[in-house]
């Protein structure tokens, strides 16, 4: 099966090959870069003869969704740091601290900080509650049909939005990096995503997390060391030659347009943090581990890489001012200060070409690629699992169909979340995507988190208020982001916002909140009441783990 | 989801255990405790970025370009990671150790 499917990337890439004659002259697309393809062929090779293995060791439900539950703490903190740090981490975030210098650092605490309050507050729960999806656990208690409904719908739209920014991205970021056609960029990442995710189930998804991983780490860390070594590794005098020369000069250290006022800045740090907490993905990966121990573990390790990360990119992002931002190679027409050849989002892989030649170019443009791709994956298991686990099993069989049935329906669930991604990729290459990702974290954060944290805190959490309550955070999370800015004037045309902040948690999340529990008070049906009795028995399970679900063995 | 009625009857004879309340009370304690140092950390370092965004880009020192907002960013990268690495090691440690036994002191009484 790997050398079949090596010949049909070849056969992808032949197309390409043929044209890349004629491509430099198109201002985006960039020669076809063999370094990168080398290397990414080989990544590819790796992961699908892992996938070939995995697929061997993927024979039940639980194998598909969870492992089988065996993998160990530090390999799943590896796979959360990769699902974590996706592209638009490495590049967004390195763009962002060399066109606005500190901002950049305040975003990334926001999106860091999350993490030691998932640990403290979930992570343990989660994990003895929890077996294949987060629906699990809020509807442990509740009325399984409703709340699992409600869940796959917030799930779905959250990986829908975030694989579609991922893809457009990716399409995007081929063509800039590897010299491809856009479309077929999305049909090599929709289809590998495929492969991975239909065979090798999350055995594959978790291996191609962990080696990208591994991959991004030393790639950002050699880059960011070659880097430092121009500066003598002084902080200082980077940072002094950085201010010298940056237009914005000493407003480099000040917060700035990122957060232009106190709404904004509280709403965003609301935002990362607690939809860091609700991604389906996300979550998801807490039920890959033996127990809560390892839960915790996975936590402590995807943090430190998380944060260990964050630090290289403030690094990367402060020396390519001096590095990429003087050097007129990396600009159109040689004119330092102008248009950055093929955008801001180039700055890290440009900063590669300088201090590590076409080499290292080529090996970070390998990992950006891997990245998505495993991202996109992790995102593609999470969404099947929701329309498998939660919509078919539960809600439409009621937990009578048998696993087979169930394991075919989560693979069809794959192509089908794979060829919906390649075809949005493909309507949506023209329109400014940037917007959907903030929207996934701010569905995340209004609809999944507040109902998730409720059902494992709050005794008095019943279905109609987790329903009112969640519904009504979707919604907001929607309407508002479509009302903003980023919308209403960017996509649609309007001339002014009807909502004027970009960021929506501030808002939909305590919203949420409130209906959530006014609704669940004011319920006094008998349901209400039987749900409400419930919570004692699941609250020994998650303080415990006596009961939780346990790993399959193999 | 549905408990087994030997699983439920365990799960009453935990309620009843006093080390139970005892490991929830200190465990919980722990955990609110580590979260409201974070929050408030965190969300007071918004807010002078916030309403006072000048001290943000103040220097440490003459001639040095470590500022505020670096320095204490830094400090919050490390800092929260520590607390994850300590609570962690309590949890893990102490807290299941307790775990264990109350769950092993339940099963036993149950058969």
């Amino acid at each position: 099966m790997l050398a079949r499917l090596n010949l049909a990337l070849l056969a992808l890439l032949a197309p390409a090959l043929a044209v890349a004659g004629d491509a430099i002259s198109a201002t985006e697309k960039q020669p076809l870069n063999l370094h990168a393809i080398g290397m990414f062929v080989l990544f590819v090779s790796m992961t699908l003869g892992i996938t070939y293995w995995a697929a061997g060791r993927t024979k039940s439900t639980a194998d598909f969704y969870t492992a089988g539950g065996g993998i160990t703490g530090f390999q799943n903190g590896l796979a959360i740091a990769g699902d974590y740090m996706s592209a638009a981490t490495l590049l967004g975030l390195t763009a962002l601290v060399y066109t606005k210098g500190v901002d950049g650092y305040i975003y990334m605490i926001a999106f860091f900080a999350g993490w030691p309050i998932i640990l403290f507050l979930m992570a343990e729960r989660l994990r003895n509650l929890g077996k294949f999806t987060f629906a699990d656990i809020t509807s442990y208690r509740l009325n399984q049909s409703k709340v699992r409904t409600m869940a796959a719908v917030s799930s779905l739209t959250v990986v829908c939005f975030y694989l579609v920014a991922q893809m457009v991205g990716a399409g995007q970021l081929i063509k800039l990096l590897f010299g491809l056609d856009y479309n077929i960029a999305l049909f090599v990442v929709g289809a590998l995503m495929m492969v991975y995710v239909t065979f090798g189930g999350m055995v594959a998804t978790t291996w191609v997390q962990i080696i990208k991983a591994c991959m991004l780490l030393a790639g950002g860390t050699l880059v960011a060391i070659l880097a430092m070594s121009q500066f003598g590794f002084s902080f200082d005098k980077m940072m002094g030659q950085a201010i010298s020369l940056h237009t914005l000069g000493d407003k480099l250290l000040f917060p700035g347009t990122l957060l232009p006022d106190p709404i904004t800045a509280l709403s965003l740090g609301l935002g990362l943090m607690f939809g860091t907490a609700g991604l389906p993905h996300i979550l998801m990966r807490f039920f890959t581990v033996t127990n809560a121990k390892e839960a915790r573990k996975s936590v402590l390790y995807a943090s430190g890489f998380v944060a260990y990360f964050f630090n290289v990119i403030l690094l990367l992002g402060f020396s390519a001012i001096i590095i990429v931002g003087q050097n007129p190679e990396f600009f159109e027409g040689g004119q330092i200060g102008g248009k950055i050849i093929g955008g801001g989002n180039m700055i890290a892989m440009h900063l590669a070409k300088a201090v590590g030649g076409n080499l290292l170019l080529g090996f970070l443009s390998a990992v950006a690629f891997a990245t998505i791709l495993a991202v996109v994956s992790g995102l593609a298991l999470a969404g099947a699992a929701a329309i498998s686990h939660d919509i078919y099993a539960r809600v439409i069989r009621k937990g009578k169909s048998t696993e087979t049935e169930e394991l075919r329906v989560s693979r069809f669930a794959s192509v089908g979340l794979g060829l919906v991604a390649i075809v949005l990729g493909i309507a949506f290459e023209k329109m400014n995507v940037a917007f959907m990702v903030a929207l996934a974290f701010g569905i995340a954060a209004s609809a999944n988190f507040p109902v998730l944290i409720l059902s494992m805190y709050w005794k008095g959490l019943t279905t109609r208020g987790a329903i009112i309550g969640g519904y009504a955070g979707l919604v907001a999370a929607v309407l508002l982001v479509v009302l903003s800015k980023s919308v209403w004037v960017t996509v649609l045309g309007n001339a002014k916002a009807i909502f004027p902040y970009d960021q929506t948690a501030l808002f939909s999340m305590p919203l949420a909140f409130l209906l959530t529990y006014i609704f669940s008070t004011l319920d006094n049906s008998a349901e209400g009441n039987a749900e409400r009795a419930m919570f004692d028995d699941q609250y020994v399970r998650a303080q415990t783990g006596f009961g939780a679900s346990e790993a399959s063995s193999h | 989801m549905s408990s087994s009625s030997s699983q439920i009857a365990v799960y009453a004879r935990i309620r009843r255990n006093p080390r139970f309340t005892e490991l929830v009370a200190k465990r919980q304690g722990f955990a609110t405790l580590l979260s409201v140092i974070v929050l408030v950390i965190f969300y007071g370092f918004f807010m002078v970025v916030a309403f006072n965004p000048g001290v943000i880009g103040k220097r440490l020192s003459e001639g040095s370009y470590l500022t505020v907002g670096i320095a204490a960013e830094l400090f919050m990268f490390i800092f929260f990671w520590l607390l994850t690495a300590y609570y962690v090691k309590r949890a893990n440690g102490e807290f299941d150790a307790i775990t264990t036994e109350i769950i092993r002191d339940a099963s036993k009484e149950v058969k």
